[in-house]
């Protein structure tokens, strides 16, 4: 019965969003404000009926409903509680209705917090979010319908790819979505504006904030993929450059240039044309990543069963979607004017460079990733493009970009002198110089490439310092001890800064990890040893423990130091039983300063095992980056400016109002 | 520098920038770029010596030797199969019988020696390219056996 109920809700839901995405929008285009007023309502209702419907799929799962085809699927009656409720979205069904959860959140967002806005504004992009909805919930209920019947019932389900059974993949995947989703609403903001005609400084206000929040949970959601597939793929690598993770890290790029963008389209009133691009851009990418992840045209952990009329349904929406909106952009762009002129030496400039730098990083990764794509599907031949492609693209992109890092935030808008910056900035270069030779020298080794990585990360935090210097020192006029100037700084700035500061963590990170990390493939048995990177490990025993759902050889490997133990790890070989999977699952002894990683491969038919020792030092520096990053990107999202009244005044006008503003 | 000349200037110097990016990124797209041959490939000399190449197949059934943390196998697209070397621990769901992908490169003895022993999340998964490396082998059987019929039929008429 549940089963049935959630498929109808879901029905419902579609109804709903069509009027939501049609009527609003018809409203506001012939100035009828009851249509108007139905964005709002349709939007809170639709809301109310997709999570209903997501509670019924959470349902089946909790009552093992094995006569539901994707729980049988995608669970087993042995699956823990926690990972049966991560199951809702650990296939391709429930993937996708998590998504069309997650874009009603944001939707339920905009219109709760958007009281100041003008109404035909608001429910032009109410009506935008409905359409998007629209064409999942169309796409789930055609090809992949979450709710479909498997009769008879099937004795128990499947299991959970046992890869996914992690604490991490129960957040990852939400969090993911609630990033891609959430360039839905800069994209929904970019289209209402190109249809109103009303795309000014004030337009770039409203976006920033959102753009910042979608931004954010994108940066934890890559983050915490990344985390999860070094602690459980079991070999120790944070980043594949798999097209799996590109996908999601080509929406990021081009967010993270959005947001930089809407900086300068906001202050200044430039960029305005390309800002909206990127917008449109972001989203785009954002669907395609979805789509290619899991339509099965990628082969990898997240890709599930394909089915030719998903792909066909897939291919038509994003078509639609990101040609209509190109095509409006086509249209209406070309009017929105040019904004203020500024000089070559300018905070402006600085920022088209990190624009152009990140717009050309994306395009790189687009590349390598949709090439061999490209090619298999016109039957020329299978190839892959490794790593060191994006590796080398990447130094290549990212150098100049953490350089500029250090000197934008200084520059002057407008118009600055190239000498004055210089002055003020050159002992942070030196200083960054020599912090980079000397943690070279203390590590043991200079090498050129890793120096040159310390150098971009030491000078960004020595520039984010000579920075708060110059706005804590005393001037006249601004009077108060150093703690009430520093209360004065605005929120925006100090995000800005700290989010900066979280790319030189993460760069100093990924420099030490690339040069100084090392690992050792060693044959173990009970009693004996290894050394690695000063420390010993000695394995102690191996013996068999039985899990819920699996069973598993545990290794007990004594780590030391200076012979005194540090460390007691338990890596384990599990065999899911369902599925009959070996999963390796690493122990990782971890600190600020460095990670020990060890994990266990196959066993030798002597009895022995293959065993896999890292050291990894600053790893975890990475992902602290991240949370830094998002932290700051946090507090730039929720500057006082961006809920002043100012705003309302400033959008009154009745030009807006009246549909048109042209 | 009149201001004309100043425009100018930077206008050379943005797209001197923008192409130097673009060949550079070219250039290393190019030069790591992965292909892919088949054992039947490799059989018939088409594979690079000394240069990175992928191959794909089955792990052929009681091939797996063990020496500590090297171990070698061999890979088969049914027709013909090519003996790898590799060190260090293989994927988890690497067994004889289903479908391999290792990258590296083909030494002049004629084993390949692999860096990577990619790793598959699914036991009914079959790797792309093992997949493509079984299905062209069965097409050139199907070929060749044809043509063994087509002679058989011909000899006879060869012989009135």
């Amino acid at each position: 019965m549940i089963p049935e109920l959630g498929h109808i809700i879901l029905l419902l839901a579609l109804g709903v969003a069509l009027v939501q995405g049609v009527v609003p929008l018809a409203g506001a285009q012939r100035g009828r404000h009851d249509w108007i007023a139905l964005a709002r309502p349709t939007a809170y209702l639709q809301f109310v009926l997709v999570v209903l419907s997501f509670i019924c799929l959470t349902a089946s799962f909790v009552r093992h409903d094995f006569s539901v085809l994707y729980v049988a699927s995608n669970s087993n009656s042995a699956l823990p509680l926690p990972y049966r409720i991560a199951a809702v979205w650990g296939g391709h069904e429930g993937s996708l209705l998590l998504w069309v959860l997650m874009l009603n959140v944001w939707t339920v967002a905009v219109a709760r917090f958007s009281r100041s806005l003008p109404q035909v504004f608001v429910a032009r992009i109410l009506a935008v979010l409905g359409l998007l909805a629209a064409g999942f919930l169309l796409f789930m209920l055609i090809t992949s319908n979450p709710f479909e019947r498997l009769l008879p019932a099937a004795a128990d389900g499947r299991d959970l790819n046992p890869l996914l059974q992690d604490p991490g993949m129960v957040i990852h995947p939400p969090m993911l979505y609630m990033g891609y989703v959430g360039f839905s609403v800069a994209y929904a903001f970019a289209i209402a504006a190109l249809i109103g005609g009303n795309l000014d400084a004030v337009w770039a206000r409203w976006t920033r904030p959102w753009t910042s929040a979608a931004w954010i949970f994108l940066t934890f959601g890559i983050g915490l993929g990344s985390w999860w597939a070094y602690n459980e793929l079991g070999w120790g690598g944070w980043w594949f450059w798999d097209p799996v993770e590109n996908a999601s890290f080509m929406p990021w790029l081009a967010g993270t240039a959005l947001i930089h963008s809407l900086a300068v389209t906001e202050k200044r009133g430039s960029f305005k044309a390309w800002t909206v691009l990127l917008a449109i851009l972001a989203f785009s990418l954002s669907l395609m990543g979805t789509f290619l992840v899991r339509s099965g045209v990628l082969s990898s952990v997240h890709a599930f069963a394909t089915d030719p009329r998903r792909g066909l349904f897939i291919l038509a929406f994003l078509v639609l979607v990101i040609g209509a909106s190109l095509l409006l952009y086509a249209w209406r762009a070309p009017s929105v004017g040019l904004g203020q002129r500024f000089g070559i030496v300018s905070k402006e400039s600085m920022l088209l460079v990190n624009n152009m730098l990140l717009a050309a990083a994306c395009a790189a990764v687009l590349l390598g990733t949709l090439y061999p794509l490209f090619l298999d599907a016109m039957g020329m031949g299978k190839i892959s493009v490794g790593p060191p492609y994006f590796d080398t693209v990447f130094v290549l992109m990212m150098a100049p970009l953490m350089l500029l890092m250090g000197v934008g935030p200084l520059m002057r808008w407008k118009n600055d002198e190239l000498t004055g910056v210089a002055r003020r900035l050159r002992w942070a270069f030196a200083l960054a110089v020599v912090a980079a030779l000397a943690t070279g020298w203390v590590a043991g080794q200079v090498a050129p490439a890793t120096t040159g990585g310390l150098v971009l990360a030491y000078w960004i935090m020595a520039s984010i310092g000579v920075d708060l210097l110059e706005r804590l020192r005393p001037r006249s006029g601004l009077g108060g001890s150093i703690v009430g100037r520093a209360r004065l700084l605005p929120r925006a700035m100090v995000g800005m800064m700290i989010a900066h500061l979280g790319v030189a963590l993460f760069a100093f990170g990924v420099a030490m990890v690339k040069t100084y990390g090392t690992e050792r493939d060693v044959k173990m048995g009970p009693d004996s040893s290894t050394d690695l990177a000063g420390y010993h490990f000695r394995m102690v025993s191996v013996r068999n423990v039985d899990g819920p759902n699996y069973a598993a050889a545990q290794g007990l490997i004594e780590v030391s130091r200076d012979a005194r133990v540090i460390a007691m790890l338990q890596p384990e070989k599990r065999i899911y039983r369902v599925q009959n999977n070996p999963m390796t699952e690493a122990a990782v002894d971890s600190n600020l300063l460095r990670d020990l990683y060890i994990s266990m491969g196959e066993q030798l038919p002597t009895g022995e095992w293959v065993v896999r020792v890292q050291h990894k030092p600053f790893i975890a520096l990475i992902w602290i980056g991240c949370l830094v990053m998002m932290f700051g990107g946090g507090l730039a999202a929720s500057d006082r400016r961006y809920r002043s009244r100012l705003t309302r005044d400033a959008m009154l006008r009745p030009a807006v109002l009246g549909g048109r503003a042209r | 520098m009149k201001p004309r000349h100043k425009r100018a200037a930077i206008v050379i110097g943005v797209l001197a920038a923008i192409g130097t990016a673009v060949a550079l990124v070219l250039n290393a797209f190019n030069s790591n770029l992965v292909f892919f041959y088949t054992p039947s490939q490799i059989a018939s000399k088409e594979a690079p010596l000394g240069r990175t190449f992928r191959i794909g197949g089955l792990v052929q059934a009681g091939s797996v030797a063990r020496d500590g943390v090297s171990v070698t196998f061999t890979v088969t697209d049914t027709a013909k199969s090519v003996p790898v070397r590799y060190e260090g621990v293989l994927p988890d769901l690497f067994k004889e019988g289903k479908g391999v992908v290792a990258q590296g490169q083909l030494g002049a003895d004629g084993v390949f020696a692999a860096r990577e022993v990619l790793a598959k999340h699914d036991e009914n998964y079959m790797p792309p390219e093992a997949a493509d490396a079984l299905q062209r082998a069965d097409k050139m059987k199907a070929k060749v056996a044809g043509t063994l019929a087509t002679t058989a039929q011909q000899a006879p008429g060869a012989n009135k």
